[in-house]
């Protein structure tokens, strides 16, 4: 099921004639793993010092620019600045939930990480049922969100996770809907084979009015699940603190933070998977050059999450009652109703293909 | 059928929303209102409202328009203002007249109300605008605003 990167083809079989089997798998599985731990904490100190830059210039700043060229290294300050302080806890708190939640919600991360194509063999973790493992991940996530609330024995804490709580069950379902209408067209979950599936034109193009639709639809949801303005309830400043990690510091909190910025970008990357083909140039313009699919990706991706990063800069915060009112009365019905849509287009063989 | 026309309603309005701040992120590196303080320290120039500190000008043949009239002093809520004051003969008259000898300011006591400056008749100080004020000795805080052998500008009475 590993597929290693292509480069990597010789360390592979290097590792495979050095020692038996059994020992050169398990290797190669830590290798990866340190790999993707090391993508993780890259892009995520990026995807800060992104957000910085681009909060700044939509209100008129100029943003961390002291720090390295361009304030480049404000981030890897930030997080050393971290690592060195003190963590603090609150006397009543239940200790081994409250240490143990940061590595729920880092690790689902990591783990959503792994399926995710970055080229045709940059991908660690193909399975067959790819997209509903991912649906799965992401929901596991919000435990993390809830013990860390619970366990710290603070009243705003706690609302901010029960908050985030009803949050992500509701936009859970529309995720999951409108993933469900472009799955519709593809006829597998394998994110593999999602791409394959795309050669053909891009989902989004494919799928055409259904398409735009559910893509608009997961955008919203998406921002809602990753806890980002305007959904951003279960940590709203002006009214919770810092909402459920109020108690955390030092790096359990960097965790919570940096893993709040990779599932945003774990949202990206999915939508740019299932919509935007994945790793695949536009009009195959750079086919015969494999290892630009990874520039492809991370530019779709990126742009995405700066969609994300517009949200959040213009639109103010919801209110509880009209999350949930966008979510049960109008997100979920629609999306519904573009099911049906979706499935008669592809009864009807009306799909765009090039 | 007003559930379609909100959703209309909503994405339009959402949309008039991002095109706003999507503008201002476009033009935000022309127009930004950050001042990148150290290094721009040449060509800083403060607002016309900023009060840094009062200051008494003068002219150029070092003459001041405050006449000691004391109202500012008297006007200060904190004392900063102290007014140290003298009879001296008046040129243009030869009759004996009140004169500052030293008008004495104690920025470290400001509260940077303005009490002072609206109270002035003859609008003797204003705004400074320099706000570098920090000094290892805060004697250095205790100024004289009227420079030494300065006087009243003709006419200011009148
Ligand atoms: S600004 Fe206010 S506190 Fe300062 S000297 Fe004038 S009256 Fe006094
Ligand atoms: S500064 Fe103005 S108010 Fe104060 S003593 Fe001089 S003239 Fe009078």
């Amino acid at each position: 099921m590993i597929r290693a990167l292509s480069i990597t083809k010789s360390i592979h079989d290097w590792l495979y004639s050095t020692m038996s089997d059994n020992m050169a798998y398990f290797v190669e599985m830590v290798l990866i793993a340190l790999v993707y731990l090391t993508i993780f904490a890259v892009a995520g100190l990026f995807l800060v010092l992104i957000e910085r830059r681009v909060a700044a210039w939509f209100q008129l700043r100029i943003g961390p620019n002291r720090v390295g060229f361009q304030g480049l290294l404000q981030t890897m300050a930030d997080a050393l600045k971290l690592l060195s302080k003190e963590l603090t806890g609150t006397e009543k708190a239940d200790k081994f939930l409250y240490n143990l939640a940061p590595y729920f919600v880092i690790i689902t991360a990591l783990m959503a990480l792994a399926v995710i194509p970055f080229t045709q063999d940059f991908h660690a973790f193909d399975i067959n049922i790819g997209l509903l493992f991912l649906i799965a991940i992401s929901s596991i996530g919000v435990i993390g969100i809830l013990l860390g609330g619970w366990s710290s024995n603070n009243k705003f804490a706690l609302i901010g996770a029960m908050r985030s709580g009803v949050q992500t069950i509701s936009y859970e379902l529309s995720i999951g809907l409108s993933l469900l209408t472009m799955v519709l067209i593809t006829g597998t979950l394998q994110v593999s084979e999602i791409v394959e599936v795309q050669k053909n034109g891009w989902l989004i193009v494919q799928g055409h009015i259904p398409a735009i639709i559910a893509f608009m639809i997961y955008m919203i949801a998406g921002t809602a699940e990753t806890n980002r303005a305007p959904f951003d309830m279960a940590e709203a400043e002006s009214e919770l603190g810092a909402g459920f990690h109020t108690e955390y510091s030092g790096m359990k909190f960097a965790y919570f933070f940096l893993a709040e910025f990779i599932n945003m970008f774990i949202i990206a990357a999915i939508a740019t998977t299932v919509f935007f083909g994945a790793w695949l140039s536009p009009f195959g313009i750079t086919e015969s050059i494999p290892i630009l699919g990874v520039f492809w990706f991370l530019a779709k991706a990126m742009i995405l999450v700066f969609l994300m990063m517009w949200f959040r800069w213009t639109f103010p915060r919801l209110r509880v009652d009209q999350l949930l009112t966008l979510e049960w009365k109008y997100l979920l019905p629609i999306n519904l109703m573009n099911i049906v849509i979706m499935a008669l287009i592809v009864w009807q063989n009306l799909i765009i293909q090039f | 059928m007003s559930y379609f026309s909100d959703i209309y309603k909503g994405i339009k309005t959402l949309l008039t929303g991002m095109s706003v701040t999507g503008k201002y992120f476009l033009t935000s590196r022309k127009g930004a209102i950050t001042q990148q303080y150290p290094d721009n320290r040449d060509t800083l120039k403060m607002f016309d409202r900023f009060r840094g500190e009062v200051i008494m000008p003068h002219n150029e043949e070092n003459q001041h328009r405050c006449t000691g009239c004391q109202k500012c002093e008297i006007a200060c809520p904190n004392g900063t203002i102290e007014i140290i004051w003298d009879r001296g003969i008046d040129e243009q008259t030869g009759k004996k007249k009140k004169k500052i000898d030293k008008f004495v300011y104690h920025l470290s006591m400001c509260t940077m109300c303005g009490l002072c400056i609206d109270v002035c008749p003859t609008d003797a100080i204003e705004w400074g605008q320099n706000f570098e004020n920090s000094v290892y000795d805060r004697t250095a805080l205790t100024r004289v605003l009227n420079e030494p052998g300065s006087k009243l500008m003709p006419g200011v009475e009148d």
